[in-house]
């Protein structure tokens, strides 16, 4: 990758305030990524609101276009779009998940996901629309149908994990879905056939060179070949599967360690994400982010990463969540509980 | 005698003199002073155990020997010593520390909160627990758990 051989610059190009607590998840509106539609994405806090955040095309500068409050009644952890960009789903420590659709311009909760114990989580959209999965801290990963006229049908209650489930995933083309847990393990749940039930097919533990302490998040590379999980044991973990075969429909290609990114980190890391481009970037307790590429010196001993860039003090404190831009622009946003949101350019300087 | 309590007849140890702080012989009050051991212990020897009338400090929970404090990192971790082995306290106090350190020094500061090794018989899953931040939010957002937290951290006057 030509990143290597250039002296790179994270540039903060925009803090935006108005969280009134730590901010802990973001998400960028698929729908908005081509040229002439103007960015967008939502971020969810402990001051127990939404904010809905876009990009003016002319001046450039982000304002915030709507708070969704008063519908949640404790801290929003996680909030994801549907792929078409018109529906978002909050999940919230209150035990519910809100569906909310964008209505000229408002945002009018349409749905309430009730069923979780107690707090949930994350929530996650698959590549289609068609599911929706949520977890939480009963320990519990749930499949909900999306039904017409904003209906949501739970399908299965997935139990295995042992412990709270930080974090759901699908994969970014097939129905397989992956859950992240404080029991130290990621989950890989699959249906063999399109109307059966789901099952945990793999589970990547401490035996399988997995992490030694709580997996907070993990995220495909653009082929959907790649796995990154980052974890409170400081490490970031790369996973590969034959994802051809999978997709050829020869049954279940099992997820195997590729290589362990250690010494990197100094205190949990909370978010990773991975561009379409190929730069892994994390998020942790330590307030920095780190930028990770594909080394090309390691092809000897199979695939290895090396650190592109690290930038200390990109928050005043803990960073809780990375996210690339999927537009074209190597644009990423990070937010902290220092409650703002900072956005970042990855420049290469001359 | 029979007791509801976990630990019914905790051994109550002395408080410790209170010290002023070193105060330079030209002071100088555009020098910030840095955060020390003994600072840190000045904000948590009076959390009330949450089982008994007395504070950390007089039940020896906490000592200023368990702090360690770099105030250049920005980097605290306090170390402390459950009564008894099974304490189900163990996270309340924990949790109390964490909250009263959290109010009480700038948000620069990192914290890890753990029992003293060998000191408990789930060390580990305390450990775990009480360093979760995301469990840490949740419980401070449970009513019945904070009034327990903010009883603990009620000023005293022993």
């Amino acid at each position: 990758m030509e990143l290597l051989d250039g002296n790179l610059e994270l540039k903060e190009v925009h803090k935006l305030q108005g969280h009134t607590d730590r901010v802990w998840s973001l998400a960028w509106n698929p729908a908005t990524t081509a040229a002439d539609v103007p960015a967008v994405f939502a971020s969810c806090s402990g001051d127990k609101t939404v904010r809905i955040w876009e990009q003016s095309p002319s001046t450039r500068s982000w304002d915030c276009k709507a708070v969704l409050e008063e519908t949640h009644t404790r801290t929003v952890r996680s909030c994801a779009w549907s792929p078409s960009g018109k529906l978002l789903a909050t999940a919230s420590f209150d035990a519910t998940t809100a569906i909310w659709e964008n209505v000229g311009g408002d945002f009018e909760c349409v749905s309430t996901l009730e069923g979780h114990e107690n707090e949930v989580k994350s929530v996650c959209w698959n590549a289609s629309g068609s599911l929706l999965a949520t977890c939480g801290r009963d320990k519990t990963v749930w499949i909900w149908e999306v039904m017409p006229g904003n209906e949501f049908e739970c399908l299965q209650v997935l139990q295995g994990h042992t412990q709270d489930v930080k974090m759901v995933q699908w994969h970014p083309t097939m129905d397989i879905l992956f859950s992240c847990s404080y029991d130290n393990t990621v989950k890989v749940w699959w249906s063999e056939d399109a109307d059966g039930d789901w099952s945990c097919v793999q589970t990547l533990g401490e035996s399988s060179n997995g992490h030694s302490s709580t997996v907070w998040s993990l995220s495909f590379n653009a082929k959907g070949d790649k796995l990154v999980t980052c974890s409170d044991d400081l490490t970031l973990k790369i996973w590969e599967a034959d994802i051809i075969r999978m997709q050829s429909g020869d049954g279940y290609a099992s997820w195997n360690h590729l290589c362990t990114l250690s010494g990197y980190h100094d205190r949990t890391v909370f978010s990773v994400h991975w561009s379409r481009d190929g730069i892994i970037a994390s998020g942790a307790a330590d307030d920095a982010v780190r930028l990770f590429v594909e080394s090309k010196d390691g092809l000897m001993n199979g695939p290895s990463y090396q650190l592109l860039f690290k930038k200390e003090k990109a928050h005043d404190m803990d960073i809780n969540s990375v996210q690339w831009c999927p537009g074209e622009k190597r644009l990423l946003a990070s937010a902290s509980d220092d409650a703002t949101i900072k956005l970042w350019e990855l420049a290469t300087l001359p | 005698m029979v007791s509801g309590l976990i630990n019914a007849n905790p051994v109550v140890y002395e408080k410790k003199e209170r010290r002023l702080r070193n105060v330079a012989t030209l002071p100088d009050e555009y020098v910030v002073e840095p955060i020390d051991q003994q600072e840190i212990f000045d904000h948590i020897r009076d959390i009330k155990d949450p089982e008994h009338p007395y504070s950390l400090e007089e039940l020896k929970v906490i000592t200023e020997d368990a702090i360690e404090v770099d105030d250049e990192r920005s980097y605290v971790r306090v170390t402390f010593t459950p009564t008894v082995e099974h304490c189900s306290m163990a996270t309340v106090i924990g949790l109390c520390l964490r909250v009263k350190l959290m109010r009480s020094l700038p948000s620069r500061y990192k914290m890890d909160i753990r029992v003293a090794p060998g000191t408990h018989a789930t060390e580990a899953a305390v450990n775990k627990q009480l360093n979760d931040k995301e469990r840490v939010a949740a419980a401070l957002e449970n009513p019945n758990l904070l009034d327990m937290v903010d009883e603990c951290l009620a000023p005293s006057y022993g």
